[in-house]
This record gives structure tokens, C-alpha cells and sequence, in this order.
């Protein structure tokens, strides 16, 4: 198993192994996460990190990770202060930035930026998200909250609801829970349903899967996890308030839960969650928000090299 | 009837079988645009053995099958006949490659290879049968007739 170097622009980059061992690594970062423990393990390397366009939780925790293991921190957050808008392309804005630095992590409107940024870079290259295409790390920081509040992914019964027909980070996740044997249960609108393509290679992984339009009951759901249904894929908006307010997760749904179901959500939540379940022991998005430092950490060192 | 409507070459490439209607996106794809003395003889929908079709023959230039391969994406049961001296001296079909570079665009609108990057577009083949096609940048699959994307 060998990591360093590696561009990660998919989760379909890594085999199941690789994935375990990326999560064991971040488990072992935990107390440095926490700021309980200092390290220098990347003292002397620089990331770059180059953020198209706006993101709160990707970039910050990406720059506490490096920071965190001693490393140093360049780039933009908004391409607006860059030569991007004097219309330099992202191709050359990559082989100027790799210039500067070790590995490079991108956020980029387009989709596919992420492997056109790897085909320019010798430095390894990490992608944030990339348009409505893919966003591994978030794929991976779920895997590795789903297993720590579980105690292992294998044989949890997980249910996926919101837009699941264009949220690709959801198809990624569902792809990564396959690998693992869990039971998958989508929910979702008929017309924001997982995608063919997406059932049939679950399936072909051997996930036991259902498929559901109403999020009717809870009862034996381990895991759920909620997305954002969004107002643009509707036409009509009060098509949109019907829809948005029928998966909205609040008290009354959590009547049938199992006493540790745990709620996820990749955030920014807008009206998919009750505030006041925010305060029950089900919540655990914050949580999950969190275990971004310590995956994107092991990512940077196991990258970087300076962990096997 | 006789099957072919224009003369036998001596020397050069004959493309048989093409799917009726495609003959000169097949010029296309391959870049011939008729600009050197190559005499270039095109049929569309003769009537042959198994329905109808489109040839192209390609006098004074033996075409390579690598770069003929191309044309399998709209042309999938087309033949590729080297003609010496009035004799097919190698007959093979074509053979969809395992990646397609800058012959068909994507779809999404959103996708990196429809910005102003130094790339090529570039497709991975999925399925040879039926054909199935994937984007090596964002991935999507594009939803219709391949034909209608060719650059």
C-alpha cells in the first residue's frame, strides 16, 4: 500500500484497504486534532490551497490539518485577488502553484477540474470538490464518523435521504458503503431518486438495498444520513416547499428511533433539521464536521510521505 | 445490380460497411478534407448484401488501422480494406479504442473540457457492445447520440 504521491481526486482511487487505512491513520491523530497534542510530523512542507469558490468547512479544516502537523499553509480563497481574473487558465495556474509548494488541494466550480489540475501537477493533488462532481475527502470523513460513533461501518443499516439523483458526493458515499456490506435504505422523491447506475453497482458490491419515497418511520435505521434537497431542482416552489417540508427531520420522526441512531449531514443544513435536534444525542453533524481534521491530516501525511 | 457504384481503386484504402449516412463524418473524423492529390470517392446509402451502407475509397494513401479505429464510434461495423494493385491485401474491421482524444466533446456544459484549458477532450470506453462512453474528466455519461458530439 503505497500513498505517497498519489493524486486523490475520487473515492474510486482507493480499494477497501486503502480506505481502512486512511481511517486507522486519522484515529490515530485524534489527540493532535484535539490540539491535546503537538506535532511537527510536517514541518517544512507547504500546502496549497486553492479555493475556486466559497467553502467553510473544506478549506478551513484543511488548513487546521497542515497547521495542526506543523506544516505551512498558501493560496486563495477567492480567485478574485489572483491572475484567474485576468484570465489565466487553471492549467497554468496549477503549474505556478506547484512551483510553490508540496501538495495542492482544489476547490474548482467545474467538474473534473480535479483530474485536469492532477494531469498538470508532478505534486500530488487533492480535491475539495470539484463542481457537482466529487468530493472524496467528505466521502471519507462520513466513513470515518460513521465507524467511530458506531464502533465499525460493517453491518450498519443506513439510510440516505435528500436529493440523492444529483448530490454525487451522496452516490460517492453510497459506492464507499458498498464496499463495506452495510444495508442502504434510499430515501428520496421519485424524481430525486439514486441514479441507476449508482443501485446497480451497490448492488454488484453485494449491499443489501431498498429503495423508499416517504420517510415514514426511522425504526431500525443505525445511521441517517439527511442532504439538502435544493430549491433549483424545482421548477415550482411550491412543489419545492411540499417536497422539502415532507423530508424535514424533526422531534415526531425521531419517536421510533433506535435509542443510538445518529443523525449526519455533510452541512450547510438550511431547513432539513430541526435546531431542536441539535441538542439530542442523535445529532451528530458537528461531530462529523470535526472528524474532517483528522482524516484530511492523515491524508496529508500519508500523502506527504511521512507516514506508511 | 453490381454492388459498387464507383470504379475499383488500384492502390489506397477502402472503407466498407460504414453505418448509411456517416460517410463524411467519417472524412472528418479522420482529418481528410480533400486538400492533397489523394482521389477521394465517397457513396452514400448503396444498397449491399446486408442493407444499405456508405463507402469511402481513399486512392494513393494506405490509412493507418490505429487511426482508423476512430471511426468505430459512429461507424461501428465498418471495414478497413488495403487496396495494392487492385488486390485487398488486408481486410480487418475496426475496433472502438480504449480511449477516444479529441474527436468527441462532452455533453456537460459544466465539465472542465468545455473551458479555455490546454486539453483535448478525452472519453473512456466503457462498453464496446452496445457502446458506452464516459467523460475522463467529470465522468457523466453522455445521454445521447454519440454521432451529434464529434467536434
Amino acid at each position: 500500500m503505497n500513498f505517497k504521491g498519489r493524486d486523490i481526486v475520487t473515492i474510486k482511487d482507493f480499494k477497501k484497504e486503502e480506505i481502512v487505512k486512511i481511517l486507522d491513520v486519522a484515529e490515530e491523530m485524534l489527540p493532535i486534532a484535539h490540539g491535546k497534542e503537538k506535532s511537527n510530523l510536517l514541518q517544512g512542507y507547504i500546502m496549497a490551497s486553492l479555493f475556486f469558490e466559497p467553502s467553510t468547512r473544506t478549506r478551513l479544516s484543511f488548513e487546521a490539518a497542515m497547521k495542526r502537523l506543523g506544516g505551512n499553509v498558501i493560496g486563495f480563497a477567492q480567485p478574485g485577488t489572483t491572475s484567474i481574473q485576468k484570465g489565466e487558465s487553471l492549467a497554468d495556474t496549477i503549474r505556478t502553484a506547484e512551483s510553490y509548494c508540496d501538495v495542492i488541494v482544489i476547490r474548482h466550480p467545474k467538474e473534473g477540474s480535479a483530474r485536469l489540475a492532477a494531469e498538470f501537477a508532478a505534486v500530488p493533488i487533492i480535491n475539495g470538490g470539484d463542481g457537482a462532481g466529487r468530493h472524496p475527502t467528505q466521502c471519507l470523513l462520513d466513513l470515518f464518523t460513521i465507524r467511530r460513533e458506531k464502533g465499525g461501518i460493517e453491518g450498519n443499516k443506513i439510510a440516505l435521504l435528500g436529493d440523492l439523483k444529483y448530490g454525487r458526493t451522496v452516490h460517492s458515499l453510497a459506492y464507499a458503503l458498498s464496499l463495506f456490506k452495510t444495508e442502504m435504505v434510499f430515501i428520496a422523491p421519485s424524481e430525486l431518486q439514486m441514479p441507476k447506475e449508482v443501485v446497480e453497482e451497490c448492488r454488484k458490491n453485494g449491499a443489501k438495498l431498498s429503495i423508499k419515497n416517504e420517510l415514514d418511520d426511522v425504526d431500525g435505521i443505525d445511521v441517517l444520513y439527511v442532504t439538502r434537497i435544493q430549491k433549483e431542482r424545482f421548477p415550482d416552489p411550491e412543489e419545492y416547499e411540499k417536497v422539502a417540508g415532507s423530508y424535514r427531520i424533526d422531534m415526531d420522526i425521531l419517536k421510533n428511533a433506535k435509542e443510538n441512531m445518529i443523525i449526519m449531514h455533510p452541512l450547510p443544513r438550511v431547513n432539513e433539521i430541526s435546531p431542536a435536534i441539535d441538542a439530542t444525542k442523535h445529532a451528530a453533524y458537528f461531530r462529523q464536521t470535526f472528524n474532517g481534521v483528522p482524516v484530511r491530516m492523515a491524508l496529508l501525511a500519508l500523502i506527504l510521505g511521512v507516514i506508511e | 445490380m453490381k454492388e459498387l457504384k464507383v470504379q475499383p481503386i488500384k492502390d489506397g484504402t477502402v472503407i466498407d460497411h460504414i453505418t448509411p449516412g456517416n460517410a463524411l463524418k467519417v472524412l472528418k473524423i479522420l482529418g481528410i478534407e480533400g486538400r492533397g492529390d489523394s482521389i477521394i470517392s465517397i457513396a452514400i446509402n448503396v444498397v449491399g448484401k446486408r442493407g444499405r451502407k456508405d463507402i469511402v475509397k481513399i486512392e494513393n494513401r494506405e490509412l493507418d488501422s490505429n487511426e482508423v479505429n476512430k471511426i468505430a464510434l459512429i461507424a461501428p461495423n465498418a471495414t478497413i480494406n488495403i487496396i495494392r494493385n487492385y488486390e485487398v491485401v488486408e481486410k480487418h474491421r475496426v475496433v472502438v479504442p480504449d480511449e477516444i482524444i479529441g474527436i468527441v466533446r462532452c455533453p456537460n456544459p459544466n465539465c472542465i473540457s468545455n473551458s479555455k484549458e490546454p486539453i483535448k477532450p478525452k472519453f473512456i470506453v466503457i462498453k464496446r457492445q452496445p457502446l458506452r462512453i464516459k467523460c475522463y474528466y467529470c465522468e457523466r455519461e453522455p445521454e445521447m447520440d454519440i454521432a451529434s458530439l464529434i467536434i
